[in-house]
């Protein structure tokens, strides 16, 4: 049987978020960190991303995926002490943090690491997942396969497009589609507004003159071989299709921007609960899950809209990450966490959730949140402490609210401890 | 295309019963040959069959179903072994919640019993509840067949064609019968565009268009029923919902609305049964997934319509006698099945063995070859491997190390590997391997696996299609739809 090799932190995953765990791990004093990617080489789906507008936050500059994703590619690169294993699929985890992969030379490989991030990312909702009636024609592709067709494989996948769904990569994609010379009917959004960041229904659809539907979604597929039109209805306020409203839009592909799930099949093998409400795990300020020693960052953990919140999580996951293996080696019986100092954080009036879903009292941190729906003029706050007004909340649209010494104070004047929850809240401000 | 070439028996269509067929004639000192209109054989109702292998309770004793679905049912063990397709003697049950119902269950137990059905029982519904904790609690009585079992039907299809292909029989694709006429010299068939074959007999296995096959043969048959069945299909993490399938009481026109496990581990609800217009109609609707779920809610109240990853229809070929019907024309020389409906997949083994006494009767001559080889090659499942075999197999071909399609782990060696044994598009591949099954969908590993095809198959991307004539799955190279190479904003 082959042998096992041993890594003081192991990233599953060298897309954006692996690559700022992995460097943060090292800044933080891991000795040895492994990045496991099961793809030629590294980035993750920025590669694909060939349009601007990464890096605002972060670089104060307009950088397109791969340009962001050689923001830290060559430090990785230039760290011996970074072990890259491209083409790895990692098959299992378990909660003692052993990992099971395979790679064409090495085989089967077992790593046991003192510290694990999960940094997998997400994969797109699919037609199946709604459910639309019709056939089954050639020409139904989710937004981002599309994107790798045209943009990685050199393929463009119809000329006559419909896109179901406003979700950011939808957007995007027609964009893309328009400038390759392709016609795009349509952008069908079931909600009453859109899913995706206001700049890219600007950027993307208002400056191309392509029409976006809301309150509207595709009710029917038509076409025996190839993609030959859809139905598209208006709905009502329970998303049903209002009988009457159909119009027939012929087309020969329908793309879908319906919604990103984070990828969890591995963390569910190392046991670790996830959250209902984002698709990921549960965690504390530190990314740590609910398995002692196993990290969490970016598209895995929650959907990000922007990808220098996912570098920025990441390096905390990294970090601390880098720090429970020192304390592993430190002290090889292993310090569980103290989870008696934590609160849980819950979701209240208009919030869809809030990220960490715990906290330590007293700990100083950003909170990462997304509204259920628009709303103007809105007081976020916590457990009926204010931690900031908005103008404007929308669900595209990740918020950040740092959480600081003063709310604390007066959460504990209210009698907030430990063991108890505290319930997040976007409310009409007075 | 076919330059008159002449064979022995010529099977009309590729389906689960074309290539049962077309393998047992394999069997002997003879040449056959199967068309199949569609790009890949299974694809008409066996792909969308439930893949259930009935255990022989619901058919009238002394009918063709009762017979052949008893006896087929026997074969499926020593069929799957040597052909390596996954099959599972899961077992099935029939619920009733009523004391009217409790009766129905008593009569096909009777029924089952005059069949020669084995291993069935009768059970009160808290002992049934014991072996399957999530049936509904309304449920009373159980009448439980252990012989029941599932099946994937295309790949049985596959793999029963692949067999019978290296046994010397020759598979032709993409082939539409139009036309038969019979002369001195034995059958003349000729296809849509042109080919031509000639046969001294002929099976008509064209399975929804047998009835179209068989006036080609000038013989005036009923029409048959197309009745379309929709079926969704349930994430696999709600995959161990229940270990049977779950059946209601039958209705007049099917076995009713079923819970379904699958060998792919996904559980599978369906089908609705509606008699359509046409022979084309594959879409799936809303009314008929709202029915789905209602009915089987009351099976398993657990179902819940967020875990469906997938939906399809299929046309059964319905019977217009209620019954298999087994025509002859051109004195036995052309034999004609006719309304090969449930159990069709189950009778399928029986109903091979059935055509080729009759074939004989009409004096084909029958001589085993000798060197007849029932088994097939087996095939890698990579995911199923122990930790050991993966070494190994990785370390034999590195190709069994790139996991193309990530939620139901197949591997590149293991699509190249259906592609030599005769995939040839996007859905034959997944319906092989299951790349692209799982819950994305294909979303990842489509762009992959149209490469390898074309790769595998010396053509261009472009020409790789979903499956077969027309569904291409790209339209053109990137820049092509610009007019004179503007520049790119």
């Amino acid at each position: 049987m082959r042998s096992i090799r041993y890594t003081d932190v192991a990233v599953i995953g060298g897309g954006p978020a692996g690559l700022a765990a992995a460097l943060a791990a090292r800044r933080a004093g891991a000795e040895h960190v492994t990045i496991l990617e099961r793809n030629h080489e590294l980035g993750g789906i920025l590669q694909q991303c060939i349009h601007n507008g990464f890096g605002l936050h972060r670089f104060k500059e307009e950088l397109t995926g791969p340009e962001y994703a050689y923001r830290f590619i060559p430090q990785v690169e230039a760290d011996p002490n970074i072990h890259v294993y491209l083409n790895t699929m990692v098959l299992s985890l378990t909660p003692t943090k052993e990992i099971t992969a395979i790679h064409p030379d090495h085989g089967l490989v077992k790593l046991k690491a003192k510290a694990v991030v999960l940094a997998m990312g997400c994969r797109e909702r699919t037609r199946g997942a709604l459910t639309i009636p019709g056939t089954r024609p050639a020409g139904i592709y989710t937004a981002g396969t599309a994107q790798r067709f045209v943009n990685m494989e050199g393929y463009m996948p119809g000329k006559r497009v419909v896109i179901l769904g406003s979700g950011d990569i939808g957007l995007i994609m027609a964009r893309r589609f328009t400038l390759e010379g392709a016609k795009v009917e349509a952008v069908v959004e079931i909600m009453p507004y859109p899913a995706g960041l206001a700049r890219n229904i600007a950027q993307c659809l208002e400056d191309f003159n392509i029409p976006l539907y809301l309150s509207s979604t595709v009710t029917m597929i038509h076409g025996k071989d190839r993609v030959e039109g859809v139905t598209v209805s208006q709905v009502d306020d329970n998303w049903c299709p209002i009988a009457g409203t159909e119009r027939y839009i012929p087309c020969d592909t329908l793309l879908l921007s319906v919604g990103l799930i984070p990828e969890n099949e591995l963390s569910q093998t190392a046991g670790v609960p996830l959250d209902p409400r984002t698709g990921g795990p549960v965690v504390d300020e530190k990314r740590e899950t609910l398995v002692s020693g196993i990290f969490a960052c970016g598209n895995v953990l929650h959907v990000h809209d922007l990808v220098d919140y996912v570098s920025e999580e990441a390096e905390i996951a990294g970090e601390e990450a880098a720090r429970h293996a020192l304390r592993e080696t430190a002290d090889e019986a292993g310090s569980g966490r103290d989870g008696g100092q934590q609160l849980a954080l819950k979701p209240g009036s208009n919030l869809r959730y809030v990220l960490p879903q715990r906290i330590t009292a007293g700990a100083e941190v950003d909170l990462y949140m997304r509204v259920s729906h628009p709303m103007d003029a809105v007081t976020l706050t916590l457990s009926g402490v204010t931690l900031a007004k908005k103008r404007q909340v929308r669900p595209s649209e990740m918020l950040k609210i740092r959480l600081k010494a003063q709310h604390w104070e007066s959460l504990f004047q209210a009698g907030k401890a430990p063991g108890q929850e505290l319930l997040v809240a976007a409310e009409p401000s007075a | 295309m076919g330059e008159r070439t002449q064979y022995d028996v010529v099977v009309i269509g590729g389906g689960v019963v074309g290539t049962a067929v077309l393998r047992t004639l394999s069997r002997y000192q003879l040449k056959a040959a199967l068309l199949e209109k569609e790009a890949e054989v299974g694809w008409g109702a066996t792909k969308a069959n439930s893949g259930i292998v009935h255990a022989g309770f619901h058919n009238k004793p002394g009918s063709w179903m009762a017979r052949l679905c008893v006896a087929g049912n026997r074969m499926y063990d020593q069929l799957c072994d040597e052909l390596d397709v996954p099959f599972q003697r899961n077992g099935l049950m029939m619920v009733a919640r009523t004391p009217e119902e409790e009766q129905i269950l008593r009569r096909f137990y009777q029924q089952g019993l005059d069949n020669g059905v084995p291993g069935m029982e009768l059970l009160d519904g808290d002992t049934a509840r014991r072996l399957e904790p999530n049936l509904s609690g309304e449920i009373t009585m159980v009448l439980r067949a252990a012989s029941g079992g599932i099946v994937a039907p295309f790949a049985l299809a596959h793999a029963q064609a692949e067999n019978a292909a290296a046994n010397g029989a020759d598979v032709y694709t993409e082939v539409a019968v139009t036309g038969i006429s019979c002369g001195d010299d034995g059958f003349t068939i000729t296809s849509q565009d042109g080919g031509t074959w000639k046969a001294k007999y002929i099976v008509n296995a064209a399975g929804l268009f047998a009835d179209d096959v068989a006036r080609m043969c000038g013989l005036d048959v009923p029409s048959l029923i197309p009745r379309k069945g929709e079926e969704y299909i349930l994430d696999q993490r709600v995959g161990d919902l229940v270990k049977h399938t779950i059946f209601p009481v039958p209705t007049p026109k099917s076995k009713g609305i079923l819970v379904i496990p699958t060998v792919g581990g996904n559980i599978m609800i369906g089908p609705t049964a509606l008699e359509m217009p046409r022979k084309d109609d594959l879409s799936t609707t809303a009314a008929g997934l709202d029915e789905i779920l209602a009915f089987t809610q009351r099976l398993v109240p657990k179902i819940q319509r967020r875990d469906i990853i997938a939906a399809f229809a299929g046309l059964r070929a319905g019977s217009p006698t209620g019954d298999f019907i087994f025509e002859t024309s051109h004195s036995g020389r052309a034999v004609h099945l006719l309304g090969i409906e449930s159990p069709g997949l189950t009778a399928s083994p029986a109903i091979a063995e059935h055509v080729a006494e009759m074939l004989a009767e009409a004096g084909l001559e029958l001589m085993p070859k000798p060197d007849f080889n029932p088994r097939r090659p087996r095939v890698i499942r990579f995911k199923k491997l122990s930790d050991e075999e993966k070494e190994e197999v990785i370390k034999r071909d590195p190709l069994y190390a790139h996991v193309v399609c990530r939620c139901e782990t197949v591997t590149e060696g293991e699509i190249v590997d259906a592609v030599r044994r005769g995939a040839r598009t996007v859905d034959g591949v997944k319906f092989l391997t299951r790349a692209g099954m799982g819950r994305c969908q294909g979303g990842f590993c489509t762009p992959y696996v149209v490469r390898i095809l074309a790769r595998e198959l010396g053509v261009s991307p472009l020409e790789i299609t979903k499956r077969g004539r027309n569904t291409e799955l790209l339209a053109a190279e990137a820049k092509a739809f610009l007019k004179g190479g503007e520049a790119d904003a």
